[in-house]
């Protein structure tokens, strides 16, 4: 069984479609690149999975919750997203919050660890991302790299059966892309199940397990990295991947 | 022109130093009332809470669309008619009751601007960790709302001490009334106002450095 399943899955802005209809089905500990040209509608699939977007049509199944998007009560959106974990283009840490602040807040106000037992599983994934002496700085006092790194420890300290990233390092000055990129390898091996939306090609090619290619709100063609990015079929993936290559 | 009364003028002072606790008193309590209701009705407004919104907008409405002078009376020598029950409310209680009513419309619509200020993505942050909108609130939006509301609910704050002077008009025994009952005995108005001004301000000069501190401690973060 899939661990993450979306039977078509529409959205719309203001009347213009946005996702029409999606299909795809996401195995345990599989990573996927999701590629594709802006504004074809990628974060807005990757949001509507965590209901940030709410979906107008289809259901989005997650291990064993399931959310009708015409019929979804608010005790099945939250349960559905408490499965994900979102890593975001402009990192989003709480502001309010301390480097060590941003990773232990869910685990203590959604997940009910105590105080002590957070902090140290916080400052064990600060480790993991490298930045355990940072662990008291404010968001504002990190540099891009370091927050996102952050951001990807929030993330991971949720342990969350699929994490999802929109761009994660889109934001990044050139030079740290690779700290985010070096990170998130990192989990890959681990085999944690990742969706991540990204235009870092060599990245898509070394770590996917599949890429997806979507345009227009559609699913325009998947495959393995070698049959995406070696031999596209659809005239769009080929235009697409000249302009990106 | 005659002198000042210097002697005067110092025994008032330690007169009014010793009623200061009834008007900070007032203040502070009603200070706290309006802060509450604010809150409540800024959250009503932004999530527009089916019902409760647009009560809300009646409320904003009614108290800053009229006197606050008028609302003191209204609370203290009308209601009273229509409830018996609430003759039993002092003058002090009255006072409170009026300033936090009237405070807390104007404060909401500050508050509710200070959470619109806060980014967009904070919130989504928060919901995507897991956590209800309401504990959104609780962590994340009100903590950096307030560092955007404190200049204003500040000045709000100053605004209601200084309000407090209204009081004297329902009979309360603040540091306005003792002031005219020696100004009217002694007939040194002058002196008499002076020194009830310099309390005031002396006071809000403090309650400023206090804001000062309480804004570099909230820009800490940032
Ligand atoms: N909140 C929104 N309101 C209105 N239009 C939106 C909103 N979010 C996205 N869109 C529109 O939906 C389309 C797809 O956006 P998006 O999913 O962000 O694309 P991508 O991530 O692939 O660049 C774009 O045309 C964008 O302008
Ligand atoms: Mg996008």
């Amino acid at each position: 069984m899939a661990l993450l399943e979306l039977r078509n899955l529409h959205k719309a802005f203001n009347g213009q479609t946005v996702l029409d209809g999606i299909d795809l089905q996401v195995q345990q500990g599989e990573i996927v690149v999701v590629l594709g040209p802006s504004g074809s509608g990628k974060s807005t699939m990757l949001r509507c999975i965590n209901y940030l977007e709410t979906p107008d049509k289809g259901t989005i199944t997650i291990s064993d919750q399931s959310v009708d998007a015409e019929s979804a009560g608010k005790k099945e959106i939250l349960a559905l997203r408490r499965k994900t974990s979102f890593v975001f283009q402009n990192y989003a840490l709480f502001k309010n919050k301390t480097a060590l602040g941003n990773i232990t807040e869910a685990l203590t106000t959604v997940h009910g660890i105590p105080e002590q037992k957070a902090r140290k599983k916080a400052m064990t994934i600060l480790e993991d991302v490298g930045l355990a002496d940072r662990h008291d700085a404010w968001p504002s006092a990190l540099s891009g790299g370091q927050q996102q790194r952050v951001g990807i420890g929030r993330a991971m300290a949720l342990d969350a059966n699929l994490m999802l990233f929109d761009e994660p390092t889109s934001a990044l000055d050139p030079e740290k892309v690779h700290e985010v990129l070096d990170l998130m390898k990192k989990l890959a091996r681990q085999k944690r199940t990742m969706m991540v939306v990204t235009h870092e090609i060599p990245f898509a090619r070394e770590v996917a397990d599949r890429i997806i290619f979507i345009d227009g709100g559609k699913i325009v063609e998947m495959g393995t990295p070698e049959e995406i990015l070696d031999n596209p079929q659809d005239p769009r993936t080929r235009d697409f991947l000249r302009q990106v290559l | 022109m005659t002198e000042l009364d210097l002697s005067f003028a110092t025994d008032l002072l330690l007169q009014l130093v010793g009623v200061l606790p009834v008007t900070l008193g007032m203040s502070f309590l009603a200070m706290a009332l309006a802060l509450v209701l604010a809150i409540f009705f800024a959250i009503v407004q932004i999530f527009r809470i089916p019902g409760l919104n647009g009560f809300t907008q009646l409320y904003i409405s009614f108290f800053r669309g009229t006197p606050l002078l008028v609302q003191l009376f209204l609370f203290y020598y009308g209601l009273p008619q229509m409830f018996p029950s609430m003759t039993a409310i002092s003058a002090f209680q009255a006072t409170i009751l009026g300033l936090g009513l009237h405070f807390a419309a104007y404060m909401a619509e500050l508050i509710r601007g200070a959470i619109l200020g806060v980014d967009r993505s904070q919130m989504e942050a928060a919901l995507s960790v897991g956590m209800d909108r309401l504990t959104a609130m609780r962590r994340i939006i009100l903590p950096q709302a307030a560092r955007i509301a404190v200049p204003g609910l500040m000045n709000s704050f100053i605004d209601l001490l200084k309000s407090t002077s209204l009081a004297f008009t329902l009979g309360v025994a603040e540091i306005m009334a003792k002031t005219q009952l020696e100004a009217a005995s002694s007939f040194r108005f002058l002196e008499s106002y002076l020194v009830l001004a310099l309390v005031y301000w002396v006071v809000i000069m403090i309650m400023t450095w206090g804001q000062k501190y309480t804004e570099r401690r909230l820009e800490e973060a940032y």
